[in-house]
């Protein structure tokens, strides 16, 4: 087990690597003068050679290559070229809130999406079924910045239920905090829940049909048990593996969703960084998102090992 | 020895439409869906009863009515025409980016398979890409170029390609191994015809399917990135430029968001409803598991 964790980790190495080296090639071979683009439309000759040295783009690519790995290896993720200040701060200033959006959308989309997969597969092809994969179809397809803004007409303009946009940090009290995030996380989960519940509805198929289920049924275990105990438990790792890929899907959704709501996250941060081309900002997110990625997928390879132990890689 | 007679042979099945929209009505309802919008977005400047460029002040925020279907933006411009305009860019970034996607993921996908030197160094790559969100990867090409359609086609392709290479990739591995593979290798076959003649088609099934669900993602994308500020230039009336046109206004003026996005919406919903019926069809392995 040890041996196995140990490995899936260094396995991670050469993916990081993979993504350094494309924000690296990125700025260096993009078409046209990248440093004239940051620079602006009507930037003086002076400015483009400002920009192109503080991106250290004037000295030799070998150079530029070591001095950026290094930069790196130490956590050094550059300056931002409009506030001068560090990514690394700017990356944590701006960490809470989103972090605090994933995790309860991860939150309302498992707890719902699972137990309507169950329904649906328990009673497949009756109603219920048809409106779970109804919705699961309509939620792949709506993108969540519309479902955000017909969430925020209903609940916010029209009822007045929850506040329009903002985001109030918990250190605020708990009612504040989990209000703002009500309708950012549906819209945000929407597209998360159809994926969990398509897949939880199949792979539940797949064990109800096994002998096992009807010799549970047959010596006559209650509903509840069969479903839960027996069969939503060897369904478990297709379910574990979507909810995994799933996170990516919220990733992306994260930086339309912030700005949607207007949340101060990693979100926002990245769309002022892309309208001021602000490049070293972009890069850090990218870094700092793709870590984010890879780390979930190593707890999903390591939760497998746990889940199904017929699994040994 | 007795004659092969001619018993057997089924009567020609003649093909009727009625019974080809029965079985597969997924497959039916997403391609008429898609029909309609490509007419819609071909045939726009004949639809589209005003000019979607036209800026009048006097008309600004007008709800929708028989003079303004869909209503007006805050410069006074018709949203029904920008919407149809809108479809144009949808389906030109969704359909090239499908394209251009599956023909690098085909032939990566092949090589990947096929030869293990190449496939331990491109799926190496491929992980880095995938490790990447697509919306952040695209974005951070827009950072470094201007603006541009095709720019965003291929901010969109570069992140699309490795899920095209995994699909294509697995099943040349799976049928690598087959008896009449080994026997063409054996007969002396070239690589490059065994690729074509023997490995490609296998894959064209379900690289169909996936290219469908990477059109669908495409659009989503787009109008993403379009929305953020971050796709194609601003005068341009893509759905997602209207909507995000229409945000500072959306309290009063609900129109200029709801519609171009329900538009979305249904765009998207008959790509994947193609995508699905042709997986059940192509691919009734994968469809069983879903």
């Amino acid at each position: 087990m040890t041996a196995y964790i140990v490995r899936r980790l260094f396995a991670t190495l050469p993916v990081m690597a993979v993504v350094a080296l494309f924000v690296f090639f990125l700025l260096r071979f993009a078409p046209g003068d990248p440093a004239a683009i940051i620079a602006g439309e009507d930037a003086t000759a002076e400015a483009i050679a400002a920009v192109r040295a503080k991106l250290g783009l004037d000295r030799p690519m070998v150079e530029q290559f070591f001095v950026w790995m290094l930069q790196l290896a130490q956590g050094d993720m550059g300056v931002s070229i409009f506030s001068n200040l560090a990514v690394t701060r700017l990356i944590s200033q701006r960490l809470e809130p989103t972090v605090a959006l994933t995790l309860s959308t991860l939150f309302v989309a498992v707890a719902l999406s699972i137990p309507i997969g169950v329904l649906a597969a328990w009673k497949a092809r009756k109603l219920v079924d048809r409106l779970v994969m109804g919705f699961a179809v309509l939620g792949f397809a709506m993108p969540g910045f519309v479902l955000a803004y017909i969430l925020i007409y209903f609940f916010a303009v029209q009822w007045q239920l929850l506040p329009v946009q903002g985001y109030r940090p918990i250190a605020e009290g708990l009612w504040p905090f989990v209000e703002c995030l009500i309708l950012p996380s549906v819209a945000l989960g929407v597209t998360y829940m159809a994926l969990i519940a398509r897949i939880t509805r199949a792979s539940m198929l797949e064990v109800l049909a096994q002998d096992y289920i009807r010799t549970a049924n047959a010596k006559g275990l209650a509903t509840d048990r069969v479903l839960l105990l027996h069969a939503l438990k060897n369904a478990a790792v297709p379910i574990i593996t979507v909810i995994g890929i799933g996170i990516a899907l919220l990733i992306s959704g994260v930086v339309i969703t912030e700005t949607v709501f207007n949340i101060p996250g990693l979100g926002r941060l990245t769309v002022d960084a892309v309208l001021k081309r602000d490049y070293p900002v972009v890069q850090g997110l990218i870094l700092v998102f793709a870590a984010a990625k890879v780390l979930v997928n190593l707890i999903i390879d390591i939760s497998y090992a746990f889940l199904d132990p017929r699994i040994r890689y | 020895m007795t004659a092969i007679t001619d018993d057997l042979v089924l009567p020609p099945r003649r093909f009727s439409l009625a019974t080809a929209i029965r079985r597969n009505p997924t497959i039916a309802f997403g391609a008429v869906l898609l029909a309609a919008l490509i007419i819609v977005g071909v045939f726009a400047p004949y639809i589209a009863y005003s000019d979607p460029f036209k800026i009048a002040p006097v008309n600004r925020l007008k709800p929708p009515s028989e003079r303004w279907w869909f209503g007006t933006d805050q410069f006074g411009r018709d949203i029904f025409s920008r919407t149809v305009y809108g479809a144009r860019v949808s389906l030109i970034v969704g359909l090239s980016v499908a394209l251009f996607s599956s023909a690098v993921g085909l032939a990566l996908g092949l090589l990947c398979g096929y030869f293990r030197k190449v496939d331990g160094i491109v799926m190496r790559i491929m992980d880095g890409l995938m490790a990447i969100p697509s919306i952040l990867l695209a974005i951070a090409l827009i950072t470094l170029t201007r603006p541009s359609l095709g720019i965003v086609i291929l901010a969109i392709v570069i992140p699309e390609v490795p899920r095209i290479v995994r699909v294509v990739r697995a099943v040349v591995l799976s049928i690598r191994s087959q008896p009449y593979i080994e026997s063409a290798i054996a007969g002396g076959t070239k690589n490059t015809k065994l690729l074509l003649r023997h490995v490609l088609p296998n894959t064209l099934a379900p690289l169909i399917v996936q290219s469908t669900y990477v059109c669908a993602s495409a659009m989503l994308i787009e109008a993403s990135l379009s929305f953020l500020g971050a796709g194609v230039p601003p005068e341009v009336p893509s759905w997602g430029n209207i909507i995000a046109q229409g945000r500072t206004f959306f309290q009063i003026a609900p129109w200029t968001i709801l519609i171009p996005g329900i538009f979305l919406a249904i765009t998207v919903l008959a790509v994947n409803l193609l995508g699905d019926g042709l997986r059940d069809r192509l691919d009734p392995r994968l469809a069983r598991r879903l």
